[in-house]
């Protein structure tokens, strides 16, 4: 494994503790009020984020068979599969804006006019809400950050750079973007199924 | 080859100037566009002083506010002055100091590459070290923060009234500085070592530069997080640690410290590597248990991440949990111990001179062992109940930063100065200054020792009468330290210009980087290295006498 | 230049692997509806990490990485486990209560409080 993968590896492990430490945060506070964070599942909606979840994992999907397209040096491919990942990015983005906008219209941000319908979960619940809006817009945020990289994937794929002799960068940003969906991975249940909807 | 060539009049003639990467090119744009492992370090050794100077300014401040009782200003600016102090002095000095300026010069010519691993993203991590710096700088210069430099919330995030945002994010974007580079030097010790440079041979700088990188890699991302938490809050006025909505500000405190106990030992094992190559270098003989040495270094970096809690241990942590902290708090100062007693026997029997690093490397390990051990005082609960907030802490973590970590970065500074710069710097001077910074240093700690014992605590701006002339010691200690520190930086520019030029190996030590001239070439060798010798291969002391 | 070998993925094992981790998200769902108490818990998260487990062995390439790889994946996650475990025990050990015990019950001596 040359330099450059090991330097990702290194980076990726950056990320398992930047998002650790509000996973972290998010154990010790469910642990504490339970019953607040059971509270906020009829406020998610589980459609759209067990759709987004799809949506990453067919993404996943792509970005793997846009890396194998590179090693078999297979330049239309790799383009064709690099388009696909983006789309499928852009679509999990879209969705997520409509998520926070229905958030923003409930009352539902800590901060911005917060209001709970349940009112012995008032306080707590907002610990749980301002969880989800860090945890999933830094994951967003990483997502955007995903999609200027495969930009440059594109961009690189169409000079017909990658090759069975050097695939290297599109490896790496595979890994990169894997990763991001292993963290939705864990979003998905710890933030949207952890009490029952009636 | 190095060509020395003294003028009858001292001044060094003009000989045909050898090509090296200080001459190679010239211009701002080749400083500030530069992929040069050892030009970036050159751009961090003039970052890192200016900001040390930034700190030392705070500290005279408050020193002199606490030759009075009653203080001498308000409680309000004392507050600012120890917290930018604190930030200043930990982000931006002790953190990057030696990995950014004599690790990023000497790993790739102690490994036998040409440069790091990735060259343009030590560069970045050089311009996000500036750019956290003026984030930070500007909360200095718009009055600064009044939080200390640990942040705790819910003060940092919900009461305070000062440039808490700006000073974060300074020390959030300088955290990225950080990462990188232990990234970089993982990579380059892992991927870039020249033929026959096994793990077993590599200089024990290199071993402790790695576990640095290690502790870095995995804990500075921990603070970013946590940094971010902080400055969501402030802005959203709401937050996780915020106890309105049964947010805890404890755990503030464990995310907190999650990286900041492990920053102490990035801030310590840099300066234990150069130890060990001095300490080699001026006993003329191979460092005593190399295995066990390096072994420790790994060992700090993995211990190091599970003692954090012993500075919660009266903030409200759990009792049992406090006691297995503790534990694992005495355990972690084994390995820094098996390190003090290598040190030792490595002079045993040896060879030793007293050249200034090696001056440097004695005050280290007397200061560092004192450090050491009250360190131990503080793991135990009992104690550290009575001596937790007091000057007894500020003392014991001054010891180790300060009486270690910077002697080891002015001895290293003084060992490598000839190979960075190609010149020799005044000797007797040297001298002088070592043992004014030592005298100081001394001066201005051991006073606080004996304050906190008695009771004092710290951050306050006023004190019990009774404490004055301890107070007073110390402050005069401190501006004698200030004195200290001050001539290095006189005779060292002197020496870029008029100091005698030095050869490749003045100190006849051991090591690729002594093989090659002084200053080094762009990419240090003319053809990689192949490996043969051990570490240290000083040789039997027979040859060496007369 | 990649020097370590990395073989080709075949298409089909992909496309089984993109199965699994679809038919794994609607069981997680699925299960949240159960009332199953603390398991609820349990198994949402070892669904998550056998989903995690699929895309990093296989998307990710795990299965035919170096051991220098496998130890900084493990690396990662042993530092992950520190931070939650030994921050949570905090919480977890708060309300244990320590009774100390007096010196002496020989009242008689007149040692104890």
């Amino acid at each position: 494994m040359d330099a450059s993968m090991l330097g990702m590896w290194t980076f990726l492990i950056t990320e398992v503790l930047f998002f650790g430490g509000m996973f972290a945060a998010y154990a010790v506070y469910r642990n504490m009020y339970p019953g607040a964070f059971a509270s906020t599942s009829k406020f998610m909606d589980v459609i759209l984020g067990g759709t987004n979840t799809a949506v990453l994992i067919c993404s996943s999907l792509t970005m793997v068979l846009a890396v194998r397209a590179a090693q078999l040096s297979k330049r239309r491919d790799v383009m064709l599969f690099t388009v696909l990942t983006m789309i499928f990015g852009t679509a999990f983005l879209v969705i997520k804006a409509f998520e926070y906008h229905s958030k923003w219209v409930e009352h539902l941000i800590p901060g911005f006019d917060f209001q709970y319908d349940e009112p012995r979960y008032q306080h707590n619940a907002q610990i749980l809400f301002f969880l989800y809006f860090c945890m999933t817009g830094m994951h967003a945020v990483h997502m955007i950050v995903g999609l200027g990289l495969l930009t440059y994937l594109l961009v690189q794929a169409k000079r017909n750079v990658f090759s069975a002799n050097y695939f290297a960068p599109v490896e790496m940003i595979g890994l990169y973007w894997h990763f991001v969906d292993v963290v939705w991975i864990f979003l998905f249940p710890l933030l949207y199924l952890i009490g029952h909807r009636r | 080859m190095a060509t020395i060539a003294h003028g009858t009049h001292g001044t060094p003639e003009i000989a045909a100037e050898e090509v090296n990467y200080l001459n190679v090119e010239h211009g701002w744009k080749s400083w500030l566009l530069t992929t040069d492992h050892k030009r970036i370090a050159f751009l961090y050794l003039i970052s890192i002083t200016a900001m040390f100077f930034v700190g030392g300014a705070m500290a005279v401040l408050f020193r002199i506010n606490l030759l009075e009782p009653e203080g001498i200003f308000s409680a309000e600016t004392y507050n600012r002055l120890f917290s930018m102090h604190g930030i200043v002095m930990v982000f931006f000095f002790l953190v990057p100091s030696i990995p950014a300026t004599l690790a990023n010069f000497l790993i790739p010519i102690m490994v036998g590459a040409k440069d790091l691993a990735f060259p343009r993203v030590n560069l970045l991590s050089w311009y996000l070290y500036i750019f956290g710096a003026m984030f930070t700088l500007y909360a200095v210069i718009r009055g600064g923060v009044d939080t200390g430099w640990t942040f705790y919330a819910p003060y940092s995030s919900t009461y305070s009234n000062s440039y808490v945002l700006s000073a974060a994010m300074g020390v959030f974007i300088a955290g990225f500085s950080s990462i990188l580079t232990g990234l970089n030097f993982i990579v380059t010790v892992h991927k870039m070592r020249a033929p026959g440079m096994t793990w077993g041979r590599l200089p024990l700088f290199v071993w402790a530069n790695y576990a640095t990188g290690l502790i870095q890699v995995l804990g500075t991302p921990v603070l970013a997080i946590t940094i971010l938490l902080l400055a969501f809050e402030r802005v959203a006025h709401v937050g996780i640690f915020d106890p309105n909505i049964g947010g805890d500000p404890i755990l503030f405190q464990h995310l907190f410290w999650f990286y900041s106990h492990p920053a102490v030992y990035i801030m310590i094992l840099p300066g234990m590597g150069v130890i060990s190559e001095i300490v080699a270098c001026f006993s003329r003989k191979r460092v005593f248990g190399y295995n066990f040495v390096a072994f420790s270094s790994m060992g700090i970096a993995v211990l190091s991440f599970v003692v954090w809690g012993h500075h919660m241990f009266v903030t409200g942590e759990a009792m049992y949990t406090s006691v297995a902290f503790s534990f694992l708090s005495f355990m972690v100062a084994v390995p820094s111990a098996i390190k003090v007693f290598n040190w030792t026997a490595t002079m045993y029997k040896g060879s030793v001179s007293f050249d200034t690093p090696m001056l440097y490397c004695f005050g280290f390990i007397g200061l560092f062992t004192i450090g050491g051990l009250t360190g131990l005082f503080l793991a135990a609960l009992a104690t550290d109940v009575a001596t937790h907030g007091t000057y007894f802490i500020v003392a014991h973590f001054h010891y180790v930063m300060v009486g270690g970590m910077v002697m080891a970065f002015l001895g290293g500074l003084h060992f490598w100065w000839p190979k960075i710069t190609g010149r020799l710097y005044p000797e007797a001077w040297a001298k002088f200054a070592a043992l004014i910074i030592f005298i100081g240093f001394n001066l201005t700690f051991f006073p606080q020792f004996i304050l906190g014992y008695l009771g004092m605590p710290r951050r306050y701006h006023a004190y019990p009468p009774e404490f004055q002339a301890l107070n007073v010691l110390s402050t005069a200690g401190a501006s004698i330290l200030g004195i200290g520190y001050l001539i290095p930086m006189i005779y060292f520019a002197w020496s870029l210009k008029a100091g005698p030029k030095a050869g490749p190996n003045p100190w006849g030590a051991t090591g690729l980087e002594w093989e090659i001239q002084s200053p080094p070439t762009t990419f240090n060798f003319d053809e990689t290295p192949t490996v043969t010798k051990e570490a240290y291969d000083y040789g039997p002391l027979e040859e060496i006498v007369g | 230049m990649s020097t370590h070998h990395v073989p080709i993925p075949k298409v089909g094992t992909l496309v089984a692997v993109w199965a699994a981790l679809i038919v794994l998200t609607g069981l997680t769902s699925a299960v949240s509806y159960l009332e199953l108490g603390e398991w609820n818990i349990v198994v949402a998260l070892l669904i998550a990490l056998t989903k995690a487990s699929l895309v990093a062995w296989v998307f990710m390439a795990v299965r035919h990485s170096t051991t220098l790889t496998r130890l900084f994946c493990v690396a990662g996650l042993a530092w992950l486990s520190i931070l939650i475990l030994l921050t949570y025990s905090d919480y977890h050990t708060r309300d244990w209560t320590y009774q100390a015990k007096p010196w002496s019950t020989n009242k008689a001596a007149g040692e104890s409080r």
